[in-house]
């Protein structure tokens, strides 16, 4: 019998529940209850945010693939379409951090070449809380390494990404992770169950009792009985992955499968629901043909597995066989558990037994959405008056402070750890504003970012949405690709808190109104809400990957100074806005407002100028003003690639020297040129209406930097270089 | 039947991860740990063979697989 | 030439090192798959890099019982070019075709860098085109690349001078901080005592395009062409 505690148990409310009953027209049993906690939790359903995701561009000439599939999918010319999605795995990466990892690793790359894409690259978008903890630490070690195990052992780069560090993140930390595969743009595969009486494929490691409730797991906040949900912990393989990797895509490139689909997070429940649902037919399995791991496993814990490494392939009859000869030839089995039907309904049997018996509809189109209250948080996000601001003492102090700190500092502590250069595509390495990656026959190149600024989201959810794609947007227009697509990965607190659906709804507005303005479409992404412990919420987190298209593989910018003697010209004005800045978390220990104004037009003009000038080959570096601002920038380009070229700069704006050197005003791009190219360049800027300054030139052993005529920073590039690249490996140190 | 192989550095061989746990026992405050080796440890379960059989193939399957004679050794034992 | 690709069952490196084959040195290259016993009469056989069985086991452990190892082996016994990459270098170890155990890097971690490596010796078919001395730019991507061998056998392949590359700075210095892994003697690849099987943990097939910033991996390439074309 389903009572009170049960239904609470299962993540359901009394009125879903009677939604249940009033659906299906009776009490559902235990294993039937189980499918729906799971296909209408908020991982599954997206109840709470679909409302407001309406809003994002999903359209355009080249999307052959918007949400609501594995992965979107953009054709980019040649016959080839790139696929790509970004998923979290924040919940289970804080109870076991490598696992955690090692299995969103596995889930994401499943997610593409489950639509008949080879994964050609991984990126990851981290958040810990500070490394001076030593818990964060455990937890940081644990993550990489977990990406790392499994990345590296499939033999897909994890080409770049992004860390950054907050205490919010102590008892939440974020692992989102983003996969991008390319495929034959004929050789698309979907989640469908077609054909009544075909057969219905199980292929890949047993079920077993992992992860039972993950989905709805991922659902719920923490609280202390976070020890009680250890044994939830799945354990990745990533060689069965790889072998069913290489079966899958061969099975496809021979036309075998009719429709295919992983089964991630809810395992069997929602591969088979979706499938059948996606082409409106039917589904029958009977429990006891699924290849099991343990011995007395009940149905309801079987459609609630979230064991890894597992796909459900709809084949034509006819063609099983052959199939099953391909599976069997990278060592796999591949298992018949059932049939299509053209019931509209899902059938689990256990022999002869039914036990469940329930209609795809209800499951899947019959979620409540939900319009939750969305209320600006009382009182507001703090905001930072600059008349109460004191200047440093000593700027250059501030400055190596800030390039020391472990978000700007260099990560290649973390990038060494992933094989970065397997599939030997990778042409920019990570550490760069993008990473590139070339497509093999062609003479095209893709890049790649992610970017989320949780600070500015914090303070302002909208801005942080709007910068997130501009800056992601200006990343790539750095490394010289044209975005064509975007997925975005929405971490936030417990949507039922009305200013946490506040800050929600106003960062995808935000997203959407930018990725309107740059013209690309929104192909996917992932939801990840209840990012909270014992009711302290994250920061809301919104962090965008996009993918850019470089159409000469002779056009690859990279943001390193290449000469000494180089002119280097700022992009953009510099403004007084020190709010929400690095400089202010790290030098003041203060987080609060406004974050920098942007000004989408001003934005997509400096950015298609810097596109403009690299396909006319006028320049020799490009990197994007970010967090830490003019000076970490300018370190950066310093302290990139080999040749560590110093720099001589003079700074003539009459605002405040610490808002000059480190202030984030957005819709700027550093670049440097040869004295020749000067005049070229400016006929071009003055053209297109792009502010922009002569700032200095390259050259020199040091970093030096004067405003008014005055020197403010003079400090040898070696000297920086130590403290940047030491910084991080400095807090795991083996002896 | 029940087998346990153990699977470990042989003593002229540097252990890095043995040597990683050491050092972290001994930041911990265990001072006492003199020495720390890590090895892997291989539950097998056997069909009815003989005790005969048992010390004839358990030394070879540890020698030729479960463990790489160059720098690793080996202890059996029946469990049960 | 015809270059044969083993492929294991995770294997990750095949694709690359068939694409540079085939596209950068236009050789006739193809995959042999480990089931078969059949090396295609290639004239050279490749073991790439990756995780074969997942490497969990030990790394490499597991490919040596594969059945081409057999044909791989009466290969290399008969003369056969053999070059191990990376996962590659580790079958070879634990087939016994070349001497010597890997352990796991000494920091613990898996390291993905560019390193220099040292060209300790010419006389063999894979540097028959490089100059004694001279340093490569060529990445290494491992996990367990710490090369042990106990003290006669390190005697031994010094005086038969098996040692090919060694880890070094960019000025060709052999320093604790260059070999990155921790390997015995800085040793980064090594030959057979008949110098016709060569293991190197570095990954060739990733530096000899410039797009991917190196080309240095074409000396070794460039040397088994042109051994198997001239001195054989």
């Amino acid at each position: 019998m389903i009572d009170d505690s049960i239904i609470k148990e299962h993540g359901l409310t009394q009125e879903e529940y009677k939604r249940i009953t009033a659906l299906i027209k009776r009490e559902p049993n235990l294993t039937e209850l189980g499918i729906f906690s799971l296909m209408w939790s908020e991982h599954c359903s997206y109840k709470s945010s679909k409302i407001h995701l309406k809003n994002y561009p999903t359209s355009g000439k080249n999307v052959i693939q918007g949400p609501g599939e594995n992965a979107g999918i953009i054709d980019i010319g040649n016959g080839l379409a790139v696929v790509f999605k970004i998923e979290s795995h924040n919940h289970p990466s804080f109870i076991e951090p490598y696992q955690g990892a090692a299995t969103g690793v596995g889930g994401i790359l499943r997610d593409i070449f489950t639509m008949g894409a080879r994964p050609i690259a991984t990126l990851n978008s981290l958040r810990f809380g500070p490394l001076s903890v030593p818990k964060n630490k455990t937890v940081m070690e644990g993550v990489v390494s977990g990406i790392a195990g499994y990345g590296n052992s499939i033999g897909v780069p994890t080409v770049g990404g992004e860390t950054y560090f907050d205490e919010c993140y102590s008892l939440n930390p974020l692992v989102n992770v983003f996969c991008l595969g390319i495929a034959k743009k004929d050789k698309i595969f979907y989640s469908r169950a077609e054909g009544i009486g075909n057969p219905v494929l199980y292929v890949g490691s047993k079920t077993g009792r992992d992860g039972i409730h993950g989905a709805t797991m991922a659902s719920a906040e923490f609280g202390e009985d976070l020890e009680q949900k250890r044994p939830n912990v799945q354990v990745g393989d990533p060689f069965k992955e790889k072998l069913l990797l290489e079966a899958c895509l061969e099975v496809m490139e021979k036309n075998l499968a009719l429709g295919i689909q992983d089964m991630g997070a809810a395992g069997l429940t929602c591969s088979t629901t979706e499938m059948a649902a996606n082409s409106g037919t039917g589904i029958e399995i009977d429990i006891n043909l699924i290849p099991q791991r343990e011995q007395g496993m009940t149905p309801y814990e079987i459609m609630l597995s979230e064991s890894q490494e597992r796909m459900l392939i709809v084949a034509q009859k006819e063609k099983v066989k052959q199939a099953q000869s391909v599976f069997a030839k990278w060592d796999l089995d591949a298992v018949i558990i059932g049939h299509v039907t053209d019931t509209q309904n899902l059938k689990v049997k256990s022999g002869d037994k039914t036990v469940v018996d329930l209609p795809l509809r209800a499951i899947i189109n019959q979620c409540p959405v939900y319009n939750r209250e969305a209320k600006p948080p009382a009182p507001p996000a703090p905001v930072i008056d600059l008349n109460d601001i004191s200047f440093p003492e000593n700027y250059e102090q501030a400055f190596l402070q800030i390039i020391k700190s472990p978000g700007l500092a260099d990560k290649q502590w973390i990038f060494r750890q992933y094989d970065h250069m397997v599939q030997t595509n990778t042409t920019v390495l990570p550490g760069a504003d993008a990473s590139v990656l070339r497509i093999k026959n062609t003479n095209k190149a893709l890049a790649v970012t992610l970017d989320g600024n949780s600070l500015y989201t914090y303070v302002n959810p909208r801005s942080g949405g709007i910068i997130a794609v501009s800056e992601a947007c200006r990343n790539l227009a750095c490394v010289g690709a044209k975005p064509v697509g975007v997925t975005n990965c929405l971490n936030f607190g417990n949507p039922e808190k009305s200013e946490i659906m506040w800050q929600f709804k106003e960062a995808v507005h935000g997203i959407a109104q930018a990725c309107k303005a740059f013209q690309i479409p929104v192909t996917g992404g992932n939801v990840s809400f209840y990012n909270e412990t014992e009711g302290i919420p994250i920061y809301p987190t919104a962090v965008l990957g996009v993918v850019g298209v470089i159409d000469a593989l002779d056009k690859i910018m990279t943001p390193e100074f290449k000469a000494p003697g180089d002119t280097i010209l700022l992009l953009g004005e510099n403004k007084e806005e020190l709010g929400a800045s690095e400089y202010m978390n790290q030098i003041h220990s203060k987080k609060g407002g406004p974050p920098p104004e942007i000004d989408l037009r001003k934005e997509k003009r400096v950015q298609s100028l810097c596109l403009k000038a690299i396909s006319k080959n006028m320049i020799k570096s490009a990197h994007d003003l970010s967090e830490g601002g003019l000076a970490q920038c300018l370190a950066e380009c310093c302290l990139l690639g080999k040749k560590r070229i110093g720099c001589r700069i003079n700074l003539e704006d009459k605002i405040r020297t610490d808002a000059l050197l480190f202030g984030e005003t957005q819709s700027r791009i550093l670049i440097s040129l040869e004295e020749d190219q000067e005049d070229a360049f400016k006929s071009l800027a003055g053209k297109r209406k792009v502010p922009y300054s002569i700032i200095g030139k390259t050259g020199g052993e040091n970093i030096l930097i004067k405003h008014l005529g005055e020197k403010i920073i003079n400090i040898p590039v070696q000297k920086v270089y130590s403290l940047w690249k030491y910084s991080l490996p400095g807090f795991f140190k083996i002896e | 039947m029940k087998v346990r192989v153990l699977v470990s550095f042989k003593e002229s061989v540097l252990d890095p991860q043995g040597q990683a746990v050491k050092n972290a026992l001994l930041t911990l405050g265990y001072d006492f740990i003199k020495d720390v080796r890590q090895g892997k440890v291989f539950e097998l379960e056997l069909n009815d063979i003989s005790r005969e059989e048992i010390d004839k193939v358990i030394p070879e399957i540890s020698h030729k697989v479960l463990s790489n004679p160059i720098i690793e050794r080996f202890e059996w034992e029946i469990l049960k | 030439m015809r270059f044969g690709i083993v492929v294991f069952p995770g294997s990750n490196c095949d694709y690359d090192t068939l694409h540079v084959l085939k596209y950068v040195f236009k050789q006739e290259a193809f995959f042999l798959w480990h089931k078969d016993h059949d090396l295609k009469n290639a004239d050279c056989v490749i073991l790439p890099g990756g995780f074969s069985y997942g490497d969990y086991l030990r790394s490499g452990a597991i490919a040596r019982f594969s059945p081409l190892m057999q044909e791989v082996k009466e290969f290399s016994l008969s003369g056969g070019i053999v070059l191990g990459i990376c996962n590659g270098f580790q079958v070879l170890l634990e087939l016994g075709l070349l001497p010597g155990a890997m352990l796991r890097n000494k920091n613990l971690k898996f390291l993905c860098q560019n390193v220099h490596l040292r060209i300790e010796t010419t006389d063999t078919p894979f540097t028959n085109k490089g100059k004694p001395g001279q340093v490569l730019n060529i990445p290494i991507a491992h996990f367990d690349g710490n090369y042990y061998i106990d003290g006669p056998g390190l005697d031994k392949i010094k005086k038969n001078n098996q040692i090919l590359l060694r880890y070094s700075s960019a000025e060709g210095h052999l320093t604790k901080e260059d070999n990155v892994n921790g390997s015995l003697d800085c040793i980064a690849g090594l030959v057979n005592e008949n110098r016709n099987v060569l293991g190197m943990m570095p990954h060739p097939e990733r530096a000899s395009e410039t797009l991917l910033g190196s080309r240095d991996g074409h000396i070794i390439f460039d040397s088994i062409i042109y051994y198997i074309k001239n001195d054989r």
